[in-house]
């Protein structure tokens, strides 16, 4: 046997869970699913496919649910509307049937399906991961394939463990140099995003590189991966290193004792070989970057705070301007904001929590804004009240939550009135994403925080 | 047809948030589009488009939330196909699974159909699945699309059968698997 071609991680992940080569283009490949994840909002239909078909889940074992989008974070079920509360008595009535582990509202592990996977150790390099839900990509800062997929889907991994895919191609971004003060994982993205536009990774599996994503910690890479779909692309990837295997050590679902040697072995040979080539690759310099901002209606919308609301180019600009209610020219760091949420799956853990309350200590909010701190998890509340995080928020003036979605995507109490302006640590700034008639400008972590002290979108430099 | 020229549609705007509490798989045409609908001149209102069946738009159509709500409801608003420049990965699997083709025709092709329907709504296309192509009074548009995809659309084929019908290699996949692999029980 010849050697081994060079390959990308990407096509190592692939290579390692065809269960079946689709033949010579008439069908995809088949792959096997190493986890499922599973929450109440896009589940419902398909187990009640499974139900209709007389079919059941094929491995309850590697599947795993949480209660996420729906949940109130505050005064528990019972704050739930009607629809939600039936949403999460049939999720939970549907584990039950099928053996499927559940994290309850309420419960010790509850949280936003994509923070409690990590958090659990669930998460592991080399493995395929889905879910139904686009910002499964998270799940590749740990050298995971992971990926978002729609409810048929859904049912159709419930049923079988695997789901036919066609090969995606290859695309490098390569981020290297040091990260300018106040600049953090999600001003890469932003700036990405800013560049490579909308669609810009559309059929791409994407691996971030460079010595800015090495030096990132695991937090940061999640934030960099989770937005991998707001720019199109299928799942984003970062190499597993000492930093991966550090955050991962004794977590409750990582191999022990000899186990874990072997593991560790596996994931070394996991990184793209030296030769290997990618179909695309995108350069960007980490010193160029500064804190980002969305002025717009999606994540390409974008510009440095420093900046200023461009002059419209498209339709869709205009219609985005128009909606957004702000005119071409003005500062960006003019724009007065009524509402802070730092939460969701692309900012929500502890290292987030903690870079806003660096911020916020001995602040307080302004008194016009009203500002909300949601933690990704139980586990990330129950951390940041061990570290007093939640003191110094409350101190500030913010409101200090349970666990879930919340605010990011609003179909639970938190939401914006119309025309209120919010800046948002989430990562959709869609028109009416949360709420309807409601504005969302995009920013880090520091960068909501510094809002919410000043009453306006700000230079989180200008604080520190 | 209905021409919707706007670029980047996200699932967000096809199906807002609120509809997505239901545990049913129908029932979601009423609120396709639900804001862009409350302005009374939205494309979807204007009485000379009812009873389209090809919904047209622009770029990146369907990108954002996995949500297969938003085919569902495109499909419950009477809708037997979309076309568009290109669309979101997840958004283009979750069309065909709910039998509504979603069509990439170049930036040109499309712009046309969209100014068609805007002079002539009653102008009438054919998307012809066997032979890859879209024609209307004078053209034809030649599209790809995936052969497996096809297949299942025209003999609208069960894929979980389909890949039932592969129980030996996935339990032998199985018997493989690296054995510290996380299991939950
Ligand atoms: S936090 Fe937002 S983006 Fe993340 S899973 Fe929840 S709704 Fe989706």
């Amino acid at each position: 046997m010849g050697p081994m071609p060079a390959r990308t991680l990407a096509q190592k992940l692939w290579d390692s869970h065809v269960v079946r080569t689709g033949d010579a283009g008439a069908e995809p490949d088949l792959l096997y699913v190493d986890l499922h994840l599973v929450h109440e909002v896009t589940s419902p239909q398909a187990f009640e496919g499974l139900r209709m078909t007389g079919r059941h889940v094929r491995r309850p074992d590697l599947t795993v649910a949480t209660m996420d989008h729906n949940v109130p974070t505050r005064g528990g079920v019972r704050a739930a509307d009607e629809l939600s509360r039936k949403q999460m008595e049939v999720l939970a009535e549907n584990c039950e049937r099928e053996g499927i582990p559940l994290h309850q509202i309420g419960s010790r592990r509850q949280g936003i399906v994509h923070i409690i996977g990590p958090e659990l150790g669930l998460t592991q390099p080399g493995m395929v991961i889905v879910c139904g839900d686009s910002h499964t990509s998270t799940h590749g800062a740990f050298c995971a394939l992971a990926f978002g997929i729609g409810t048929s889907e859904v049912e159709l991994v419930l049923a079988t463990q695997c789901l036919p895919q066609r090969r995606p191609g290859d695309l490098a971004v390569n981020v290297d140099g040091e990260l300018p003060i106040g600049v953090t994982a999600k001003d890469i993205a932003l700036g990405l995003i800013g560049r490579a536009g909308t669609s810009g990774g559309v059929g791409h599996l994407v691996e971030y590189r460079g010595s800015t994503v090495r030096g990132l910690s695991m937090e940061g890479r999640m934030t960099l991966c989770n937005m991998s779909i707001e720019w199109g692309a299928k799942a984003g990837m970062v190499e597993p290193d000492d930093t991966t295997f550090k955050y991962m050590e004794r977590r409750p679902y990582v191999p022990r004792g000899s186990a874990w040697e072997a593991a560790l072995d596996y994931w070394r040979s996991l990184p793209t070989d030296a030769n290997a080539t990618f179909d695309h690759e995108i350069e960007l310099d980490a010193a160029q970057l500064s804190p980002f901002v969305t002025w717009g209606t999606n994540p390409g919308q974008v510009v440095p705070i420093t900046g200023r609301v461009p002059n419209p180019r498209s339709d869709t600009d205009e219609r985005a301007l128009r909606y957004m209610d702000l005119k071409p020219g003005t500062a960006m760091a003019d724009i007065a904001i009524d509402r802070v949420f730092i939460g969701s799956c692309t900012n929500a853990r502890i290292e987030d929590l903690r870079a806003a309350a660096r911020i916020i200590h001995g602040r307080h909010v302004h008194p016009q804004v009203r500002a909300l701190v949601v933690p990704g998890s139980t586990t990330v509340k129950r951390a940041a009240e061990d570290e007093g995080l939640d003191l110094v928020f409350k101190a500030a003036g913010f409101e200090w939550r349970n666990a879930g979605c919340s605010m990011c995507l609003g179909m639970n109490p938190d939401i914006l009135a119309p025309g209120e302006r919010c800046a948002s640590t989430s990562n959709r700034n869609f028109e009416g994403r949360q709420g309807a008639g409601g504005r969302t400008h995009l920013v880090s972590p520091p960068m909501a925080a510094a809002a919410a002290i000043t009453g306006h979108l700000v230079d989180v430099r200008e604080l520190v | 047809m209905m021409p919707l020229d706007r670029a980047d549609v996200d699932t967000d705007q096809i199906i807002p948030k609120q509809f997505l509490k239901r545990i049913e798989r129908t029932g979601y045409g009423p609120f396709l589009f639900y804001d862009w609908r409350q302005q009374r001149d939205f494309v979807l209102n204007r009485p000379e488009h009812e009873g389209a069946a090809v919904l047209v738009a622009g770029a990146n159509f369907g990108c954002g939330s996995s949500r297969e709500h938003a085919t569902w409801a495109i499909r419950d608003a009477g809708f037997r196909a979309v076309i568009a420049p290109s669309f979101g990965d997840i958004f283009r699997a979750n069309s065909f699974k709910t039998g509504i083709p979603a069509v990439s025709l170049t930036e040109s092709q499309v712009r046309h159909l969209i100014d068609l329907a805007g002079e002539d709504p009653t102008a009438v296309i054919e998307i012809d699945l066997e032979a890859q192509e879209v024609r209307g009074e004078g053209f034809g548009y030649r599209f790809e699309i995936d052969p497996f995809v096809r297949e299942c659309l025209l003999k609208g084929l069960d894929e979980i059968g389909l890949v039932e019908h592969h129980a030996t290699a996935i339990a032998d996949y199985e018997s493989h698997r690296l054995e510290w692999l996380p299991a939950v029980k």
